[in-house]
């Protein structure tokens, strides 16, 4: 086999050369016997092991980025002790929370208490399944993807009240309560948002709504969108509960929210999740409305990264410079503003639809 | 079931809806360790009780056993932020009490320092209160600023937070060299920064909706509680120490006591930001009117008022600092109170906070700019 072409099609073409793998394994395992889908769990196991250690590893880079841009923007240097340009920070306090003891509060809910992090986590891990990365590098690529990140994604609130229920603290109990009237106030601006771009894609397959847009930039998404994406990026933020809507967490009002009560490893987790839930936001956003991984020269992953980070750049924008928004103008704010602005860009997309 | 000892609040029976929230020793917004008792029903509050005493030092009772000039450091420690001020109110009780004649130098110098001090205060107000409203970037901007100033007091006294630079008759050291460079500088630029602070959080939208008509504080009540300082201003009393009494030489200066009509809490970040100005104005005709000579006047070995009793006071950046001292004769005084303005600026809170969120609730306490050990001592 051409050595150089193979490398080519990895890189901008991935889905041919792991398809001719899977069908090379699939005929070898074939020819022992064993049932099939024995192989095939082998692989889904593979990929959830490479989604949870880009996951990971995406972390603490974000994690390192924010805390870097974060400086940037209030004239200070950030870390810059452990390792290189304090490259390592995260690491170290990855190590320093897996070191801390896990408290467990008075009379607080254990099953709930436990299993708070595992489901916020759970949520964010699941949706990974149909973020094309690039060209065929997506996990599955099912019929209902756009779907299926919005009912994923909603399910993090169980999780969230869940912490907030089972701390025994009143603090954590208001940040749950705020948290799930905030994530359900926001998911309808957003289903409608993304409901107009699965309205131009005609398709709620991400990988068909990737190649509605083409290659050329003067036909993604954000051109006849941008009213939709400036609305997917607040509800998006709003979704996550960071930036100028992090009420759940609120550290002057609420301590830490619904995360007050937690330590250690199970701390840990929160953030994890909300560091993924940040990139995948902006993985969506750059999904829907920026082309996805397409564009010129450059890998589609490289590519892919690149538009993810200019939309994470830009939320981290927002946490870092505006105040918090108060909870009744934060419901006020989605029902009043954002929803009959998402309703409107609906139907001006499906009336322009129908005309053009 | 919860052992708390002394809760000063009952939820009633029977609405099911209301509990109790003990906000504070430890809670990030209660600037230090003030403990806020609350009657919440969902997140509106109902009723509230300050809980004071977690950093009682007994200051008044230490001030019995010490010489007069001893005490001035001690007082850098009530309000951490409002050294100077602090140190002037009490130096011109002596002062009064023994009929002493601070040279001019000395006076303009207290001026300087009085206002510099203000603006720092405001400073670490405007950053700590971005914090409060979650804007966490504000406070970077407040701090550089605030470290220029504070690098001229350190150049001036050694000291960068407690100072103990006034004494009874003057200053410890005349200023050093090249501190009116630095001023200079300062003054050239600072109003450009109080712009620039204004536009990131003040006239943020998002923070004027939250900050424009919540914890609307009415004149008379202001008055009746005792509230004094920027608080006041910003319900439209014309008070201003500095323009009533005019101790030192503040009725030589032109400048403006920074008013406001609604006394919600964004008129009183906006009397702060007004007051910066103002008292940059303060520092820039001082700069040209200082006279030379000396800062000490000719003050006894040891200090011996005669027996009798005097009240001085000053407009400190958050308001009326008092110093009332009762003395013997002896060379230590027999009684020294201190009036600081956050207790009764404090003591309003319930009135403007019941009715409204736990959210306001910290927007408002964040602007009334309490602090603690003030109320302590």
């Amino acid at each position: 086999m051409d050595f150089k072409k193979l490398l080519w099609d990895l890189f901008y073409d991935t889905g041919k050369p792991l398809s001719q793998f899977y069908a090379w394994a699939h005929n070898l395992w074939m020819q022992t016997g064993l049932p099939g889908f024995i192989l095939d769990v082998f692989f889904q196991l593979v990929i959830a092991v490479v989604i949870a250690v880009f996951i990971a590893l995406n972390a603490i880079w974000i994690i390192y980025y924010e805390r870097k841009f974060a400086a940037l923007l209030q004239i200070r240097k950030g870390p810059n002790r452990v390792g290189p340009f304090g490259l390592f920070q995260t690491v170290a306090d990855t190590v320093k929370m897996l070191l801390k003891e896990d408290i467990n509060p008075d009379k607080s809910d254990i099953l709930t208490f436990w299993a708070a992090p595992f489901i916020i986590f759970a949520a964010s891990f699941g949706v990974f399944l149909v973020i094309p990365f690039g060209n065929g590098l997506i996990a599955g690529d099912v019929n209902i993807g756009m779907l299926y990140v919005l009912a994923i994604s909603g399910l993090a609130v169980i999780g969230i009240l869940s912490a907030g229920f089972g701390s025994n603290s009143k603090y954590s109990l208001i940040g749950g309560l705020r948290s799930a009237a905030q994530v359900i106030s926001y998911e309808i601006p957003m289903v409608l948002t993304v409901l107009a771009v699965v309205m131009l894609a005609g398709s709620l397959k991400m990988s068909d709504i990737v190649a509605a847009q083409t290659g050329n930039p003067l036909k993604w998404y954000f051109i006849p969108q941008i009213v939709g994406l400036v609305l997917f990026l607040i509800a998006g933020n709003a979704e996550i509960n960071r930036g100028p809507f992090d009420l759940p967490e609120a550290e002057s009002e609420l301590v830490s929210g619904f995360i007050t009560e937690y330590s250690g490893m199970k701390f840990a987790m929160f953030f994890l999740a909300e560091y993924t839930n940040l990139f995948l936001t902006s993985a969506l956003a750059a999904t829907l409305f920026l082309g996805g991984w397409q564009g010129p020269f450059l890998p589609p992953v490289v590519w892919f990264m690149l538009k993810t980070y200019f939309i994470v750049t830009i939320l981290m924008w927002a946490r870092w410079t505006f105040p918090r928004i108060r909870v009744d103008h934060l419901m006020a704010f989605s029902w009043k503003i954002l929803l009959p602005i998402a309703l409107l860009n609906l139907l001006i997309t499906a009336f322009l639809i129908k005309v053009i | 079931m919860n052992n708390y000892s002394n809760i000063p609040l009952q939820a009633s029976n029977n609405g099911a809806d209301e509990y109790i929230l003990n906000m504070g020793p430890q809670h990030p917004s209660t600037h230090g360790v003030l403990r806020l008792v609350l009657k919440l029903e969902g997140e509106t509050v109902k009723d509230i009780v300050p809980d004071l005493g977690y950093v009682h030092r007994g200051l008044e009772k230490l001030f019995e056993n010490r010489a007069y000039g001893q005490i001035i450091p001690y007082l850098d420690r009530t309000d951490y932020l409002s050294a100077m001020n602090n140190e002037w109110a009490y130096v011109m009780a002596v002062e009064k009490l023994m009929a002493i004649e601070v040279p001019q130098r000395a006076e303009f110098m207290r001026v300087i320092f009085a206002e510099l001090n203000r603006i720092m205060s405001h400073l670490l107000w405007y950053s700590a209160y971005g914090m409060d409203v979650g804007a966490l970037t504000p406070l970077l901007y407040a701090f550089r600023e605030r470290e220029e100033i504070i690098d001229m007091v350190e150049a001036a006294c050694g000291g960068r937070l407690t100072h103990n630079y006034y004494r009874i008759g003057g200053f410890r050291q005349d200023l050093p060299k090249g501190f009116f460079d630095m001023l200079k500088k300062f003054i050239s630029h600072f109003n450009d920064k109080v712009d620039e602070y204004e536009a990131l959080l003040i006239n943020n939208v998002i923070f004027m909706k939250r900050a424009q008509g919540v914890g609307v504080l009415k004149k008379e009540t202001a008055i009746n509680y005792g509230v004094t300082g920027p608080n006041l201003r910003a319900s439209g009393a014309d008070i201003d120490l500095r323009k009533q009494d005019a101790y030192g030489v503040y009725g030589r200066l032109d400048f403006k006591a920074c008013l406001r009509d609604n006394g919600d809490t964004w008129d009183r970040c906006k009397a702060r930001m007004a007051e910066m100005r103002e008292s940059l104005k303060i520092l820039k005709q001082c700069m040209d009117m200082i006279p030379e000579g000396e800062v000490m006047a000719k003050v006894p070995k040891i200090i011996k008022p005669a027996a009798g009793e005097v009240y001085t006071r000053v407009e400190g950046p958050k308001g009326e600092v008092g110093v009332y001292i009762v003395s013997d004769g002896t060379e230590k005084p027999y009684r020294i109170k201190l009036r600081q303005p956050s207790f009764s600026n404090l003591s309003v809170i319930k009135e403007i906070t019941i009715g409204h969120k736990i959210a306001d609730l910290v927007a408002i306490m964040g602007s009334l700019d309490v602090i603690i050990p003030e109320i302590d001592r």
